[in-house]
């Protein structure tokens, strides 16, 4: 009899735990299909109703001829450009400064802290001239370093705290072994540190990486040619047909999927799930 | 070969001063114990002698050169952490091997020494897993293993079993001091707990306070404190402290009369409770028993002498009842003598 029942509420809760998977996975591939179904369909597969569930008349064809247009395929550089100063310099910069928060108590840590959080709080709107202005008379304007600095300005504080509770996360003691048994301090952090805090320094650079790659106000303001993708299609889609739109959006989804997806064991490490 | 002296060291953490002077001289191949309660400045100490913290003032020498702004690398010395802090993201052999790679050890070095070390302690058959595949002994001794690899010329170890279940504690402690004899290291071994300081140690040094209260054998401090806090700390039960007038030089005990390094006003008796024999009713040193608790191998008695708290220690084939009143005989040879201003003990009668 107990049996019975203890199968009953077992597979109650199997049938539970499947259909929370379905149902997240679904609130996240279903959109991101109909996207690709709408770029690989062609004209007549957006507008096509009722849509079918099986793609039909697939190619790659109109993706392609969207690829193919001009300023897409550079632009697509540029915010690749983009997002690898921005990855380079927030890990670079933040790495550094999230292990000085983690190790050194000094006068001023938690007012700097949260400096590092208030430039986050400061709208980019109000900074849109100003910095127009500046990066015109440095030359930055209408460059991809330009808008690498600026996204490095949104990934920064970011990086510098979440990297923090990567470097806490190490014991103390596990660097103060290496200095004993013969490390400097830099060798420490080298061997053992690095080695340790990988997963979340991997991390935060592909949360940098997102964070560029989809960034499109200041991309826009800043670029007048050498625009990044976001900013392109921004200018670009409202004045295209519907299976263009659809192939630029997917264009914009697939770096972040497939980059996320690729490091997905090593963002579960940042939040402290066992990557086991 | 290195002999360590410790030379007024101070240390101030802001307005705490954690070390207030502390001054010690350790012995080539000597096991010397840390011996103190939690908050005494006995890690801080140690952590000093590792040249992970910095002394405010004062000065360290190992084997005869100053290691004052040496990094840790460049004193000579191994240690052994609280918390093991073994390497997660090497295999247990790249642990042990770890000192000696760092000194670019050639490959047949290193595998004769880590195989040496890992037979001392028992752990040739983990060497190639990580260690979140191994207990806590198992990583006690790893981190014991790694230290000893590299030969050092001290090693520090900072209360390596408190993190370990009781009976492998008791198992690590006998294995540690075979391992250490054989291996004749230098040996600096922090602990709150007495039975390790007592069981290991050559000397103790008992820490209170960020002051060193007494170095000694462990015999030496057990039965002859130099101060009350180290009479009190060490020893279980601890040390009975009974204050009694003194005339012409003489406290009377019972019916006896003990000659006494004062000539008048109060000193305090130092009594351990198992130096004491039970005495003929109606004499010796008068007690009031509150509870007897037979404990096995030996009779645990808790009460009062002279309406100060004492409990004593007498052999299981005595009975006695709870609020009875018995009488005990003192050795004069086995009790200290203590100042009742400052705590402090008198010289032990020749």
């Amino acid at each position: 009899m107990s049996t019975v029942s203890n199968t009953g509420f077992i597979s109650a809760r199997r049938f539970l735990l499947w259909s929370g998977i379905v149902a997240l996975c679904a609130w996240v591939l279903v959109p991101i299909y109909l996207v690709a179904l709408g770029a690989l369909g062609g004209r007549s597969g957006v507008y096509q109703w009722p849509k079918t569930v099986l793609p039909t008349g697939i190619s790659l064809e109109p993706f392609l001829l969207f690829l193919r247009t001009e300023g897409v395929f550079q632009s697509f550089l540029n915010s690749l450009g983009a997002a690898g100063i921005t990855v380079a310099l927030s890990i670079l910069l933040g790495a550094p400064a999230g292990y000085a928060l983690a190790r050194y108590n000094f006068r001023g840590k938690d007012s700097f802290r949260l400096l590092v959080l208030l430039t986050r709080a400061f709208p980019l709107a109000i900074l849109a001239l100003p910095l127009t202005v500046s990066f015109i008379r440095l030359g930055l304007y209408d460059t991809v370093v330009g808008v690498g600095l600026i996204h490095t300005v949104l990934a920064l504080p970011f990086a510098a705290l979440v990297t923090q509770g990567i470097f806490l996360g190490v014991p103390r003691e596990l660097e103060e072994a290496a200095w004993v048994f013969g490390c400097t301090r830099i060798q420490a952090f080298f061997k053992i540190v690095a080695p340790l805090a990988l997963p979340g320094l991997v991390a935060t650079a592909v949360f940098a990486f997102v964070i560029s790659w989809n960034e499109v106000f200041a991309a826009s303001v800043l670029t007048v040619r050498n625009r990044t993708l976001t900013a392109y299609l921004l200018t670009v889609l409202s004045e295209s047909p519907m299976h263009y739109r659809f192939a630029g959006g997917l264009l914009l989804i697939l770096p972040s999927v497939v980059f996320i997806f690729a490091v997905r064991r090593y963002l579960f490490a940042i939040w402290g799930i066992s990557s086991k | 070969m290195a002999n360590i002296v410790i030379d007024n060291i101070r240390k101030s953490f802001g307005a705490f001063e954690a070390l207030k002077g502390v001054s010690l001289t350790i012995n080539d191949g000597e096991f010397v114990s840390l011996l103190g309660p939690s908050g005494c400045g006995k890690t801080t100490l140690l952590r000093i002698i590792a040249g992970l913290e910095t002394a405010t003032s004062g000065d360290i020498s190992i084997g005869g050169r100053s290691v004052i702004g040496l990094p840790p690398k460049d004193r000579g010395l191994a240690m052994v952490f609280q918390n093991y802090a073994v390497f997660p993201h090497m295999t247990v052999y790249e642990n042990v091997a770890f000192g000696l790679r760092m000194q670019k050890a050639d490959d047949a070095r290193v595998r004769k020494q880590v195989e040496k070390a890992a037979g001392l302690l028992h752990i040739e058959p983990y060497l190639e897993r990580y260690p979140n595949k191994l207990s806590g002994g198992q990583r006690q001794r790893v981190a014991v293993a790694r230290a000893l690899a590299v030969e050092p010329a001290v090693l520090l170890m900072d209360e390596p079993l408190s993190n370990l279940d009781a009976l492998l504690r008791l198992e690590m402690r006998t294995e540690l001091k075979t391992v250490l004899q054989s291996a004749g290291t230098t040996t600096i071994y922090v602990t709150h707990d007495q039975t390790e300081a007592m069981g290991l140690s050559d000397r103790i040094a008992v820490v209170h306070d960020g002051r060193i209260e007494q170095v000694g054998t462990p015999v030496e401090i057990y039965n002859h404190p130099a101060t009350r806090f180290v009479g009190g700390f060490i020893g279980n039960p601890p040390m009975n402290f009974i204050t009694l007038p003194v005339r012409d030089g003489q406290v009377a005990i019972g019916q006896e009369r003990f000659s006494v390094p004062a000539s008048g006003g109060d000193i305090v008796l130092g009594l351990r409770g198992e130096t004491v024999e039970r005495a003929p009713a109606g004499q010796g040193l008068e007690m009031q028993v509150r509870v007897a608790e037979p404990m096995g191998s030996h009779l645990l008695l808790t009460g009062s002498i002279l309406s100060q708290p004492a409990r004593v220690i007498l052999p299981a084939t005595e009975t006695v009842m709870n609020g009875e009143t018995i009488g005990l005989t003192v050795d004069a040879k086995r009790v200290t003598w203590l100042s009742p201003e400052n705590g402090v003990s008198y010289p032990a009668a020749a």
